[in-house]
């Protein structure tokens, strides 16, 4: 083994223990705006990672594992963020232990679902 | 690299996709499903990337690359439609 091949070989395999980790997260959370966010960091991290280790480990594939790997860095976020105004457009609840949600306190979302009601009425009082 | 360690990073890549899996079967409601196939696009981009090394074709970059695009749009799609929106 080379080198290269080593170096690779340790950032693909930080990678991939992200991907992991992010599909247990997807897997083990309560709600879809935490799975979301387990799921699109530790996912992009991982696949990032995953890519250049790809890239660096075969010198001659740099450039497309590059371009790939970019892609998915912007591509990514712009997704998760259509899909958490999507869920919450859509009237998703949230989470009873949610502590802040912004949109419904600032009155800019009406017709938002019953985002944890009770919670955020015994979170107002205690304040 | 080696083949034991192909094997160990393909093992746990499946596990990722196999929970992903799982809760796109599970999740209560639509946008579960969405998120949690959408992290298992993600996932598969990076093992096809890695299967490319693993079987020496560089084809498999590009693969991974049209994939990725097109699942982008995707989730865009579904994720309009479910705002209702589209």
């Amino acid at each position: 083994m080379t080198t290269t091949a080593i170096i690779g070989a340790f950032v693909v395999g930080f990678g991939v223990v992200f991907l992991l980790l992010g599909a247990l997260g997807i897997f083990r959370l309560p709600d879809v705006y935490n799975r979301l966010q387990a799921g699109t960091k530790c996912t992009t991290l991982g696949a990032f990672c995953a890519i250049v280790g790809v890239g660096i480990a075969e010198p001659g594939w740099t450039f497309k594992a590059l371009i790939v790997a970019v892609f998915i860095l912007l591509t990514n976020p712009i997704s998760a963020h259509a899909l958490a105004r999507a869920s919450y457009k859509s009237g998703v609840r949230l989470y009873d232990g949610t502590v802040v949600d912004k949109c419904r306190e600032l009155g800019k979302c009406k017709e938002v679902g019953n985002a944890a009601e009770t919670s955020e009425s015994t979170a107002g009082g205690e304040e | 690299m080696s083949l034991a360690l192909y094997i160990v990073f393909f093992g746990v890549g499946a596990a990722a996709v196999l929970l992903c899996m799982v809760r796109a079967l599970l999740g209560p409601t639509a946008p579960d499903r969405l998120v949690a196939v959408d992290g298992m696009i993600t996932i598969t981009t990076a093992l096809l990337v890695l299967l490319g090394l693993f079987l020496g074709r560089r084809i498999y970059i590009d693969v991974a690359l049209v994939y990725a695009v097109l699942a982008f749009v995707g989730v865009i799609a579904v994720a309009r439609y479910l705002e209702r929106g589209l």
